[in-house]
């Protein structure tokens, strides 16, 4: 989409480091803080094993159940009269050793897994993603509980066994990536330019999938921390080392008598926990390049005012026949500080009865026009000027609720893709009667105006694709059903947004006499966006031609093909392949079509 | 559709039978001796090679799996090594407070994901804070330990709720509730933010969507298209993210059920391991496994009543 930035753009040429962003971000500071914090007591624990090897033992028996703060033991002591400072700092070395034991488990058996199942697929995929959901279909502590009942309550087998269970975790996240990734032209590329396929995994897969892998692994860690704690708080960890788990299975038989006792240890593990995760989160983001330290809400709706641009054309009120007028329409998007503007005071005349074509490029903005008219722009989208006027009154000075009960009674709309604008979850018959009942049509009388209705389009047997669901019926058919939808509501407007690039040529050209013959009938008037110069040329009165956000060129048809005044309505008319063609079969046309005024051709 | 779900339902048996011989190589890896644990030290080595037969276990693994798996078949999961009791009958004792437990939590993490998925799509700001912060506490604080901070406060220090203790919902529903709200709590205030999350991300692509824009063109008002349109077609993310939801619900129940003193499947496998006790705890694995495989089939079910396109794949 060409847009116009009206305010600079972030510089991107200096990158600043990982470490850099990451500092920047505040909860990922505190993250880095807590991380410092743990590898202090890391080091403490190993000093003390070192210095002191029974101090985590030692018992004060005049000091039992000691608050926090008593002289001598800073977080008090437990049960035994043991210091729980001193424990504390020494059960972080068992817990992270435990959490590493699983966590390398988990890596080793799921990275490689699920970069092979996704890169080559086939036969090994099927086998390892079996495995894979045959372990996510039982709760790991029960698999843990299986196999301490066995092999009793080593470490070193309960963390084994844990990775295994959190294997599947990293296997599937590698795998979706790996397969989303293989499909890429660049990787495709690299194939063909003779690249091994080591080569590829290590240079383009391993690239996109280390951002999730470093959050997966953060979470995981904290998994296999907390079920390694739990384990210990069952009753089910190693006796013989002292762990968080321990301490806090300790701390809640003596909750009677102690009450914070067991806070110790959980703070321990919660902030450990939070220090991976903020941590990883931080680097997960700098490694995509999203910059966490600036808050990019888009402003609100309130704070933007409604600016009149001065209009190209007078903005007195349109006259008579002229059912739908733009002037000046301003539309814009919310884009880091300020917003880019994508049309910049668009005008546009609809006469009563006519059809008009509005031609230009992708990106010129004449969608964003039509949809600013329906009154159907996304949330973000901003109007920030100019005028709609619909039968003589201007919709951008009316309230919203007014607004929308005014186009939605007098505009419908026909979408470009067929597909996608029918609902998959509900009947055809359903999508084509709601509108109705919304309206207070009953059921009945509204399931009989939907039949005539597909009928009319063209459908031949209307009950049998009532009861279809869009997945059921071709791309042809929901375009006719899409134009029943637009019709049922009453509309005197038809906006057409590009209503035939998605379809067949043959199916393009009864869809198109389609439209003419409705239009005849019911005297709607219509605005038919589109690039297709050849569908102009078939359908329309007047062209108006857009650019880069505005109209170049507004003219009768016949003008616009015989004398474009615009360069760029040259450029356009030049650039269709068989321009002597179009402009033949325009005149021939357009000859039959003013022979057989009134227009009576197709009703 | 019926060959759909037939294919399913022979998947998932497969699976189960799987997760079967899973469980019992699993359990029978170390060479324990149970006749040794059920009659003590002072037992003759006779005696235990006496119990050892009469519980059949000096025929081989295989033989003891196939005898084992032609019981589950009929519905008998053994006896258990202590006490001599059947396994069914153990577990349907201990089975229901666990139930209890994740059921209730189910339809509090259900209820509650949705509408703050949907407060969230709404445009409350504040509300997307809220999920992002309980995804923190869900994932830093996990579910035994929120249970004993609730303990604490509110059941030792403010005497709120029962400290221990489960009465049956036939009992007395009032109490049944009032007995399992700090667990429920505790158990499922985790899992919500991750569902949330799930159904809010849904829900934006959803709203997204050409056909949104085109219902909106016909007059659709917004809370039609959000809650009729909109939520169905979000709904396999949202279903998807319950069904996992469900196996970690199933292990956090085994610990809070230990710190509000709940007589439960936790309780009930954290005695069958330390003493040993294979045919209970082979009854858990097959039960849980069975479990999850259900959910995950009436997941399916849901998610092919919503989505007509599930039916054909």
């Amino acid at each position: 989409m060409s847009a116009e930035v009206v305010t600079a753009t972030p510089d991107l040429t200096t990158r600043p480091s990982t470490l850099r962003i990451i500092l920047r971000n505040p909860l990922s500071r505190t993250g880095v803080v807590l991380l410092g914090l743990v590898l202090i007591a890391l080091v403490a624990a190993v000093v003390i094993d070192w210095v002191a090897p029974d101090a985590a033992w030692k018992a004060d028996l005049y000091q039992l159940n000691a608050a926090p703060g008593t002289d001598g033991h800073l977080l008090g002591t437990d049960s035994g009269g043991r210091d729980v400072l001193v424990r504390l700092v020494v059960a972080t070395r068992a817990t992270m050793f435990a959490g590493v034991i699983a966590l390398v488990v988990a890596v080793l058996l799921g990275v490689p897994g699920g970069l092979i199942s996704g890169y080559y697929g086939g036969k090994v995929d099927l086998v390892l993603d079996w495995l894979s959901s045959l372990a996510m279909s039982l709760p790991s502590i029960v698999v843990l509980l299986a196999i301490i009942s066995s092999l009793g309550t080593s470490m070193w087998i309960s963390m084994t066994t844990l990775g295994c269970m959190m294997a599947p975790a990293v296997f599937r996240l590698l795998r979706a990536q790996v397969h989303a990734v293989r499909n890429e032209l660049y990787v495709d590329a690299a194939r063909v330019a003779g690249l091994s396929d080591a080569r590829i995994i290590s240079r383009h897969v391993l690239r996109v999938v280390r951002g999730p892998l470093v959050l997966m692994i953060s979470v995981l860690s904290g998994v296999a921390i907390t079920v390694q704690t739990g384990l210990d708080f069952l009753g089910l960890g190693d006796s013989t080392t002292i762990t968080w788990g321990g301490m806090l299975s300790e701390g809640f038989a003596a909750m009677t008598l102690n009450r914070v006792l067991f806070i110790w240890p959980g703070l321990a593990m919660a902030l450990t926990v939070a220090a991976f995760f903020l941590v990883a989160s931080g680097a997960r983001d700098a490694l995509q390049g999203i910059d966490g330290g600036s808050t990019t809400a888009p402003p609100a709706p309130e704070r933007i005012r409604l600016t009149k641009v001065p209009t190209s054309q007078s903005s007195a009120t349109p006259a008579e026949d002229e059912v739908l007028a733009v002037r000046g329409l301003v539309i814009g998007y919310p884009s880091g500080d300020g917003l880019v503007e994508v049309v910049h005071g668009a005008d546009l005349t609809l006469r009563k009865g006519r059809t008009l074509g509005l031609v230009g490029e992708s990106g010129s903005g004449k969608s964003q026009t039509a949809f600013a008219v329906l009154h159907l722009l996304p949330r973000q989208a901003r109007l920030s000027g100019g005028e709609i006027w619909l039968d003589g009154t201007d919709l951008l000075a009316l309230p919203r609720r007014e607004r929308e009960r005014r186009v939605r009674s007098a505009i419908a709309y026909v979408p470009q893709e067929p597909m996608s604008n029918l609902d998959p979850t509900f009947t055809i018959g359903y999508q084509l009667t709601e509108p109705l009942r919304a309206r207070g049509v009953g059921r009945k009388a509204a399931r009989e105006r939907a039949t005539a209705l597909l009928t009319r389009t063209g459908i031949r047997d209307p009950e049998r694709v009532m009861a279809s669901y869009p997945h059921q019926i071709s791309g042809g058919m929901a375009q006719r059903v899409l134009i029943a939808g637009a019709l049922s509501t009453d509309p005197h407007v038809l906006i057409a947004d590009e209503p035939t690039t998605a379809l067949d040529v043959t199916v393009q050209a009864e869809i198109l006499d389609l439209l003419r013959g409705l239009q005849a009938e019911f005297g709607m008037s219509i605005l038919l966006v589109s690039h297709d110069l050849g569908v102009i040329a078939d359908l329309c009165d007047d062209v108006a031609v857009m650019r880069e956000g505005q109209v170049v060129e507004a003219a009768t048809a016949e003008n616009f093909f015989a004398h474009p005044r615009h360069e760029y309505s040259r450029m356009l008319l030049a650039a269709v392949p068989a321009e002597h063609e179009v402009r033949a079969e325009y005149v021939a046309d357009r000859s039959v079509r003013q022979d057989a005024a009134p227009r009576e051709k197709h009703s | 559709m019926v060959r759909l779900l037939f294919r399913r339902a022979v998947a998932a048996l497969v699976l189960m039978i799987a997760v079967a011989v899973a469980g019992f190589v699993i359990t029978g890896l170390g060479n324990s001796d149970p006749g040794r644990s059920i009659l003590g030290p002072q037992a003759t080595a006779a005696q235990v090679e006496a119990e050892n037969h009469r519980l059949g276990l000096d025929r081989s693994q295989v033989e003891q799996f196939t005898d084992w798996a032609g019981g589950v078949v009929r519905g008998d999961l053994g006896r258990s090594y202590l006490g001599d009791r059947p396994v069914t009958e153990k577990i349907t004792n201990y089975l229901p407070v666990t139930m209890s437990l994740v059921a209730l939590s189910m339809v509090v993490i259900a209820v509650l994901s949705l509408v703050l998925a949907v407060a969230s799509v709404s445009g409350r700001a504040w509300v997307d804070r809220c999920v992002q912060l309980l995804a923190v506490i869900g994932h830093v604080l996990p579910g035994y330990l929120l249970a004993l901070l609730l303990l604490l406060l509110f059941a030792v220090q403010f005497q709120l709720f029962p400290v221990f203790g489960y009465t049956p919902i036939g009992e007395s529903p009032a109490q049944w509730l009032r007995g399992l709200a700090l667990p429920v709590i505790a158990l499922a205030l985790g899992s919500v933010a991750g569902a949330a999350l799930q159904a809010r991300g849904a829900l934006m692509d959803v709203l997204e969507a050409d056909y949104v824009r085109t219902l909106r063109s016909r007059g659709i008002g917004g809370r039609s298209v959000l809650f009729r349109h909109a939520l169905r077609n979000a709904s396999p993310a949202w279903l998807t993210s319950l069904s996992l939801g469900f196996v970690a619900l199933l292990a956090g129940a085994f610990m809070v059920e230990k710190v509000f003193a709940l007589p439960g499947l936790g309780t009930l496998s954290v005695e069958a391991t330390s003493s040993g006790d294979r045919p209970v705890l082979m009854g858990v694995v097959v039960l849980t496994g069975g479990l999850v495989v259900v959910v995950n089939l009436l997941v399916d079910l849901l998610q092919m009543w919503l989505i007509p396109k599930a039916r054909t794949a």
